[in-house]
């Protein structure tokens, strides 16, 4: 299982819920068991979020890996100029 | 409205155009003549990218008019390296990265040999104020006045 | 990769040597975007909105249509309909709607056989407006009565009860804020507001467009993302992306305003309509103000505890954002985790809201959201340290970020060298240099995140020895010359051997534009890689050759070399003859990579100040600026130091005089460079710089991207180098010099 942080803002629509495990093993397959776990985060994570794993702020790679000991935080999509 | 012929020389060469009354030297030198080294920036005279040479004197080629060109020597960057060979300032503002994005540097270079043709040895404030009229959005200026003070001690003989 | 499997010593890296566009930049060669044109082009010219917030209530063009070598004119009627998020704002800020949104926003377009008779034909199409009730200032935006421009865009994260032109809420922390403020000896709270500012490059918005009723187009442009252009010219105009080749043409600044498009859609919908005769549209600055760029304005609210020592205790931002009258356009997601990056934070809490105001819609400008975030608190730091007597850099190091440090925005820090750079701060003269009557000195530091992305690089080996390298990110700052320097150390080759093109859209795969810090990073990541397949081909050439195993060859200095016990005995095979003779032993040789790169490494800077202000005049004078910045490894350090050098300058304009100047009537009343004054030479000092380098792991250079951090500590740091020297403390920018002299008149 992944411990996955969401941000305080998310928790409105997760009964209160700040961290939630899921199973998966990359950012894509992480995130489609959370919105089947809360499926109120469909709208944040279809409008586009960055996920940082082990400290590395992921833009939109939903093929990069996720361990089950990752450090893993849902961030908003960050633009870079 | 019926256009003007103008009869001019620019980097040494008798060159002939037609120009509309309300064209800008600049975009006659870089519409008619195909010159694209000046640059428009802004068109009010404010950033200097159009910098050129009009009988010795340095004008932002976007207030003159190109009917004012008539019988009036131009220089402009393309003019600048000769037979092949760059002039200081020129190989000085690539060996100091003078330049990022590079479309200022045509005005600033234009600009710079104006002044050194004035004063071989300015300080680095005269060199500021007289840059002053050509902005650079990317250096923050300090790669560029070194450039300027390189080529100038360069060509002094001094380097 | 392991820390220990980065390289540290090197032939190429690290050198200065002339950038391979260099010559063609100082001879006036270069092509920038007006600088093209094709056979039987047509030129263009834009209608713009007089009004901050209209309704359109009809658009006549028969006297413009009149005119003898006027072809065509479009108005959104000739764009199709359904789109959604933001292509729909894309082709919402191409064309006005029903409504014209801000002052300048397009309403129209006509193209005619010459750039003269497009600017006569412009003025002879009449629309008709209804002046609708606008607003602009960000507070105003925010407030309960305020008109709602936009009703019904508010997204799903938005509370109930929020006011009507919010768009967008977030909310995040950790740890318990009211214990922390508790324990803190010293609690201060303060709102701090940052105006509008331009990327302010100097080269306008410029293309030529051409497209046929079948759909197939071609664009020249200046970009910084030519297949950003390509998916969003396609997805405003109906068409397919795949048909439409972009061409970049040399880009004379961008600093994120050229990530996106403004006009570009228009020179195709005028091409289209012309029958696919070639559409040049060129943006006059007046138009480059009025409706490209701008970032955000911001209104902050920021809470912190601090104990005696000069430690953080608990930090609270509170900040509201405008980014123009489209939603999801203003930084509050990046400018929220930027805020209390460099501190170690116990306790700490975020939200921010978005709201709409009539205004151009705002794109990326360098770092979004950090400087606005690091004016609010790296300010309130600084004020915190002088009422309790503590030197500004000792509180940064009390309280830096490190490695393994849980960051403000939650997850733990890897390598970063916010510490290393304090440090250099510290021992530089700057920081001891004496100073005089009405001067002062600020310290600030800054964090950016930097970025990775979609890249696609090919390398090809040519007959003679030489490589060619193919990238799709546009060069702003010198990248062709860093992306070189790394492929000569990855051949073991002569710089001079390699050369750097970037490509248009139908050469390589998708690449996301030069943003984000990302040029060298991602291409040097994407190159190493294509050069190794390329390498382990030239070393298969050359065990085939000798009728030795592949594997028993490796590649050294430039050459396959025998290695191992049982390779037997051969001369070196150089790259030179390997190419030369691959038609005969296999075929071209080159290498190809694709990568959403990762190994993101942040980079953080710490800038030291100081400045005279004139008591007369209120105007400040900048006398002495260091920027420190962790670069991770410098490439090319010249171009490392450019970066530094023009991130400060343009946070010193933002900081002292940029800013968007609005009338009543909610017209731009700046609109030229004379009064949307840029830095000039002679405002600014010598800019030092003091290069940190704390390789990123992630990268196999080292590389951390260096384009954005600068221009985050200069708006906070000379907020407090104008308050040591003054004794008043500005919260609003620009310090204007008309501010600044009320401030000090206000002090008495």
């Amino acid at each position: 299982m992944v411990e996955v942080n969401l941000w305080s803002g998310l928790t409105r629509f997760t009964d209160g819920i700040a961290t939630v495990e899921v199973e998966g093993t990359t950012i894509g397959e992480v995130l489609d068991a959370l919105i089947a776990a809360h499926p109120d985060l469909k709208p944040f994570i279809d409008a586009g979020i960055s996920v940082a794993v082990d400290g590395e702020v992921i833009a939109k790679n939903r093929s990069a890996p996720v361990r089950p000991d990752s450090e893993v935080y849902l961030m908003q999509q960050l633009k870079g100029g | 409205m019926s256009k003007i012929h103008v009869t001019t020389k620019v980097n040494g060469d008798d060159v002939e155009f037609l120009a509309d009354p309300r064209e800008s030297l600049l975009d006659c030198l870089r519409d008619k003549l195909d010159l694209t080294g000046a640059k428009e920036g802004c068109g009010t005279g404010d950033c200097g990218a159009c910098s050129v040479s009009l009988d010795g004197t340095l004008v932002c080629s976007c207030l003159v008019l190109g009917v004012e060109a008539q019988g009036k020597t131009i220089e402009t960057v393309e003019g600048m390296a000769q037979d092949g060979d760059l002039h200081p300032l020129q190989r000085k503002f690539i060996e100091h990265a003078a330049l990022q994005c590079g479309f200022c540097t045509p005005g600033i270079l234009v600009a710079a040999k104006n002044l050194l043709e004035r004063n071989p040895d300015p300080t680095e404030t005269e060199i500021r104020y007289w840059l002053a009229g050509n902005l650079c959005r990317c250096t923050g200026y300090d790669k560029i006045v070194r450039a300027v003070q390189d080529a100038a001690a360069e060509m002094r003989g001094a380097a | 990769m392991p820390k220990d499997e980065l390289k540290t010593s090197f032939k190429w890296i690290g050198t200065r040597p002339d950038r391979p566009d260099g010559l063609d930049k100082v001879t006036g060669r270069a092509r920038y975007g007006a600088d093209f044109s094709l056979p039987n082009m047509l030129h263009a010219a834009v209608v713009r909105s007089p009004h901050a917030h209209a309704r359109i209530k009809k658009i006549d063009a028969s006297k413009a249509l009149a005119l003898d070598g006027v072809k065509a004119v479009v108005t959104r009627a000739d764009l199709p309909t359904g789109l959604s998020g933001e292509d729909l704002n894309l082709q919402d800020n191409t064309l006005a709607g029903d409504v014209a949104l801000y002052d300048g926003h397009a309403v129209a377009a006509v193209a005619a056989t010459s750039a003269l008779l497009a600017k006569d034909a412009a003025k002879l199409i009449e629309v008709e407006y209804e002046v609708l009730p606008h607003v602009i200032d960000v507070d105003d935006a925010f407030r309960a009565d305020a008109p709602v421009i936009r009703p019904g865009l508010a997204d799903h994260s938005v509370p109930k009860g929020a006011p009507g032109n919010v768009t967008r809420y977030i909310e995040f922390g950790h740890g318990d804020v009211a214990a922390g403020f508790a324990e803190a000896d010293l609690v201060r709270e303060e709102t701090y507001k940052t105006e509008a500012t331009h990327q302010g490059y100097i080269e306008p918005h410029a293309c030529v467009g051409q497209m046929g009723a079948d759909g197939k187009g071609e664009m020249w442009v200046c970009t910084q993302g030519q297949w950003y252009v390509r998916r969003m010219c396609a997805a405003v105009l109906g068409t397919e992306a795949s048909q439409l080749r972009v061409t970049p043409s040399e880009i004379g600044g961008g600093f994120g305003g050229k990530t996106t498009i403004f006009m570009e859609p228009l020179a195709l919908a005028l091409s289209r309509k012309a029958g696919g005769r070639p559409v040049k549209l060129v943006m006059s600055r007046s138009e480059v103000l009025r409706a490209t760029g701008p970032t955000a304005s911001a209104s902050m609210d920021v809470k912190i505890g601090m104990k005696k020592d000069g430690r953080i205790t608990a930090g609270t931002v509170s900040f509201r954002m405008q980014g123009g009258a489209f939603p999801g356009m203003s930084p509050i997601g990046e400018a929220l985790p930027c805020a209390f990056a460099c501190y170690d934070m116990p306790n700490v809490h975020h939200e921010a809201y978005e709201v709409l105001a009539n205004r151009p819609k705002a794109a990326a400008y360098r770092a979004p959201g950090s400087p606005m975030a690091a004016f609010a608190v790296e300010s309130l730091v600084d004020e915190m340290s002088r009422e309790l007597g503590l030197d500004p850099i000792d509180v940064r190091l009390t309280n830096g970020a490190k490695e393994g440090t849980k960051s403000s925005y939650g997850p733990k820090f890897n390598q970063i060298g916010l510490v290393e750079t304090l440090e250099a701060a510290k021992a530089h003269p700057n920081y001891a240099a004496p100073l005089g009557p009405n001067q002062g000195r600020g310290v600030a530091s800054g964090f950016w995140f930097n970025h990775g992305g979609e890249t696609s690089v090919s390398v090809a080996i040519g007959e003679d020895g030489t490589v060619q390298v193919s990238v799709g990110t546009p060069d702003i700052g010198g990248s062709r010359a860093s992306i070189a320097l790394m492929t000569a150390e990855t051949f073991g080759i002569d710089y001079d051997d390699v050369r750097v093109n970037v490509v248009e859209t139908g050469a390589l795969g998708v690449n996301e534009p030069t943003h984000g810090s990302r040029a060298t990073h991602s291409n040097g990541k994407a190159m190493y890689e294509a050069a190794g397949q390329a390498i382990r081909e030239l070393c298969k050439r050359a065990a085939a050759d000798w009728g030795i195993d592949a594997e028993a060859v490796e590649w050294a200095d430039g050459a396959a070399q025998p290695a191992g016990p049982n390779a037997g005995k051969f001369p070196p095979m150089s790259l030179r003859e390997i190419a030369g003779k691959m038609g005969s032993t296999g075929g071209p040789i080159s290498g190809h990579h694709e990568i959403t790169m990762g190994g993101v490494g942040a980079s953080f800077g710490t800038h030291v100040v100081d400045v005279e202000v004139d008591p007369e005049t209120g105007r400040t004078t900048i006398l002495r600026y260091l920027v420190v910045q962790d670069a991770g490894r410098a490439i090319h350090p010249a171009y490392v130091e450019g970066q530094y050098q023009g991130g400060a300058a343009q946070g010193i304009g933002w900081a002292l005089n940029e800013s968007y100047i609005y009338g009543k009537d909610g017209r731009l009343q700046n609109t030229v460079f004379l009064d949307y004054r840029i830095p000039v030479a002679s405002d600014l000092p010598m800019i030092d710089t003091v290069i940190v380098e704390v390789p990123n792991p992630g990268h196999p250079y080292g590389v951390r991207g260096v384009g954005e951090t600068g221009i985050t500590p200069p708006l906070p740091a000379i907020a407090s180098a104008v308050a040591a020297a003054t004794g008043v403390r500005l919260r609003e920018l620009p310090m204007s010099p008309p501010k600044v002299l009320a401030a000090i008149k206000a002090r008495g």
